[in-house]
């Protein structure tokens, strides 16, 4: 499995970590095919400490699929950081896991966002299994990709 | 009538892709359960292993949440929609999760702990992985370790030397009548072994030393600062310092206490609040000064709080925050506290990188009470109990100064003695004879040596110290007084 990152996804998930830091960001993975095309800023609405947790509570999640639906483009996922942890699926991730779904993981040290990863919740909601993240080739649709912050 | 079921984008490859699916019941319950019966695969990300709908899993008929109708209950009315609606959750780990579980026994004990999100079964885990060090098992150290007991601390150690007297008994709730003249240490394992069997309690019968800190620090996760003097006090810092522990701090003197918590990663520690230990003598120890019975019940149980808070990592801890508590206006009051880029122990460029000699980095004089006990006075400038009571049975008529307050000479006194107040003997001092030996006396000889030197500065010199104070007076010549 892999997961493609056009030019600007990832550096706009970063950017959202750094912003958020030292609290969680989350977001959505708007795109086709494994390719990854935008992507959509989501508040944090967890009630736990936002410096572990994030939540995105049901009526955000249905705003992000009508906006998935208007864009053209299929929901692939969520990305979320981890503010000083490694950028690993902790067992809260998994116990909240959903199939199909990319979960992309930015880890945020200091304000510094660094690793980068991808994952995908197995059948058996056992565990994740790590999926490669790529950069899109330029063919594909260079200036395509945009970040929506809402 | 059939009705619809809205199906997210994660669970479409389930249903063949379909963002729709037709599916018949009267109630909410049956349409999901059709639905399930017709698509199998969605039932293990629907429901837990208990039969229950997954927590994140959120359902909707037309727009309402059915956890706000009848749940599963709910009946529907043909047209009626369907739709389930993930609530997308996750988080960093707060550190490793730890390997314990928990014993049906201990999901009940700690039950209302498991049942508040922020703690919940992760928190009480990493509360029953947790070690904690109480530094002394008296006024501070009685409450924090039986809630840190009761809390379910996995492993609790205690450092005490003292024995059990009856004036702990009015705040140190640890020891009760029956343990007067045992160990604290004994008297506070079975406490707290009685309350919860599943703590391990590893007890030190010791002085906490510059030489044995860094070996009894090493290996807990915090450290719980219950010590009743600046040498001590100024060693747990240190040695908080230099091997990575937090320490959560609490002191009390008479009404009033303070708590923080210290020593953490980026935190200030003790020494950037006070870099200085006060002048000897200056503030006067809970046994001298006295101490509200229930003020020690306040800030033990905030520092215990705090150790949870800082094992569990939920909260705010008190960090950078100092405390301070007063019982009579019962006022709590927060200091800010910074890290000082001066500090000697936790700076950039720090002076102390080893334990040092705390004793005298607090000016105390070395304590030779212990090569006196012979009963002979070993210099000129203090007399034995039992040697004023040769003199007054010889005849001899020494002017006995008490130093002390007026609440305490109502509980006991050296007869013909005459009270002067230590606060008020500036004032006072010319009642005083020039031509009779003076006897001063305190409690336990402290505040007597300050008025000696007071009146030495002014120019009485013909003043002994009583040793051992009124205490050793009791002991020695007239037990049928009471203590204090």
């Amino acid at each position: 499995m892999a997961l493609s990152l056009q030019s600007g996804v990832a550096e706009a998930i970063r950017a959202h970590g750094a912003e958020t830091y030292p609290n969680e960001c989350c977001g959505a993975l708007y795109g086709r095919d494994g390719v990854v095309t935008a992507t959509y800023a989501l508040p944090n609405t967890t009630e736990e400490g936002p410096r572990r947790r994030f939540l995105v509570r049901p009526q955000d999640y249905r705003d992000a699929e009508k906006r998935a639906t208007e864009l053209k483009v299929d929901l692939l996922g969520f990305y979320h950081s981890h503010p000083d942890h490694p950028a690993r699926p902790s067992q809260y991730d998994l116990d909240h896991a959903w199939p199909f779904f990319s979960y992309i993981i930015v880890a945020v040290r200091a304000g510094t966002p660094e690793d980068m990863t991808s994952w995908r919740l197995r059948e058996d909601r056992s565990a994740f299994d790590e999926e490669s993240l790529t950069h899109a080739e330029h063919n594909q649709h260079p200036d395509a990709a945009s970040s929506i912050h809402g | 009538m059939p009705n619809t079921i809205n199906i997210p984008t994660p669970l479409r490859p389930f249903t063949d892709k379909k963002e729709a699916v037709e599916v018949s019941g009267a109630t909410v319950g049956e349409l999901l359960a059709d639905l399930t019966t017709r698509y199998e695969g969605l039932r293990k990300h629907l429901y837990a292993d208990n039969g229950k709908l997954r927590n994140f899993v959120n359902v909707y008929l037309n727009d309402e949440d059915i956890r706000y109708l009848q749940k599963e209950a709910t009946p529907v009315k043909s047209g009626d929609t369907l739709s389930i609606v993930p609530s997308v959750a996750g988080g960093a780990p707060t550190s490793a999760p730890p390997a314990t579980d928990l014993s049906p026994e201990e999901i009940k004990r700690y039950s209302r702990h498991l049942i508040m999100p922020e703690v919940g079964m992760d928190g009480q885990r990493r509360i029953k992985a947790a070690s904690v060090l109480c530094i002394g098992a008296g006024g501070l150290g009685s409450p924090a370790a039986m809630y840190l007991a009761a809390a379910g601390i996995g492993r609790l150690g205690i450092v005490d030397f003292d024995v059990v007297d009856y004036s702990n008994l009015q705040r140190q709730l640890l020891h009760t009548t029956n343990d007067v003249g045992r160990t604290k240490l004994e008297s506070a394992k079975s406490k707290v072994v009685a309350l919860n069997p599943h703590v391990q309690v590893d007890t030190y019968e010791v002085a906490l030393s510059s030489e044995n800190a860094m070996r009894l620090f090493k290996g807990y996760d915090v450290i719980l600062d219950g010590t009743d003097n600046f040498p001590t006090r100024y060693l747990v810092n240190d040695a908080c310092v230099l091997s990575g522990i937090p320490n959560a701090y609490g002191s009390i003197f008479r009404f009033e206490g303070q708590a923080s918590v210290f020593a953490t990663k980026d935190g200030p520690c003790y020494r950037c609040l006070y870099p200085e230990p006060p002048p000897p003598g200056l503030v006067p120890s809970c046994a001298e000064g006295g101490v509200l019975g229930v003020l020690p019940g306040i800030i033990g149980v905030i520092q215990a709080t705090e150790t949870i808070k800082l094992v569990t990592g939920i909260g705010e801890p008190l960090i950078g925050r100092f405390l301070i508590y007063d019982a009579l206006k019962m006022r709590f009051r927060e200091l800010k506290l910074k890290k000082d880029p001066e500090c000697p122990v936790c700076g950039p460029n720090p002076t102390v990188t080893k334990l040092i000699d705390y004793e005298q980095f607090c000016g105390v004089r070395p304590e030779p009470a212990q090569v006196q006990t012979t009963g002979a006075a070993v210099n000129d400038w203090e007399i034995t109990p039992i040697d004023l009571k040769k003199k007054l049975d010889a005849g001899e008529t020494p002017f006995i100064l008490d130093v002390r307050e007026p609440n305490e000479y109502q509980i006991n006194r050296i007869q013909g003695s005459t009270l002067i107040p230590l606060g008020e003997l500036p004032r006072r001092y010319q009642e005083l004879p020039r031509d009779r030996e003076i006897v001063a006396h305190c409690k336990m000889g402290g505040r007597s040596a300050k008025a000696q030197d007071f009146l030495k500065s002014v120019g009485i010199t013909n003043v002994k110290n009583l040793k051992g104070g009124i205490l050793e007076w009791i002991d020695k010549v007239d037990p049928s007084q009471p203590k204090y």
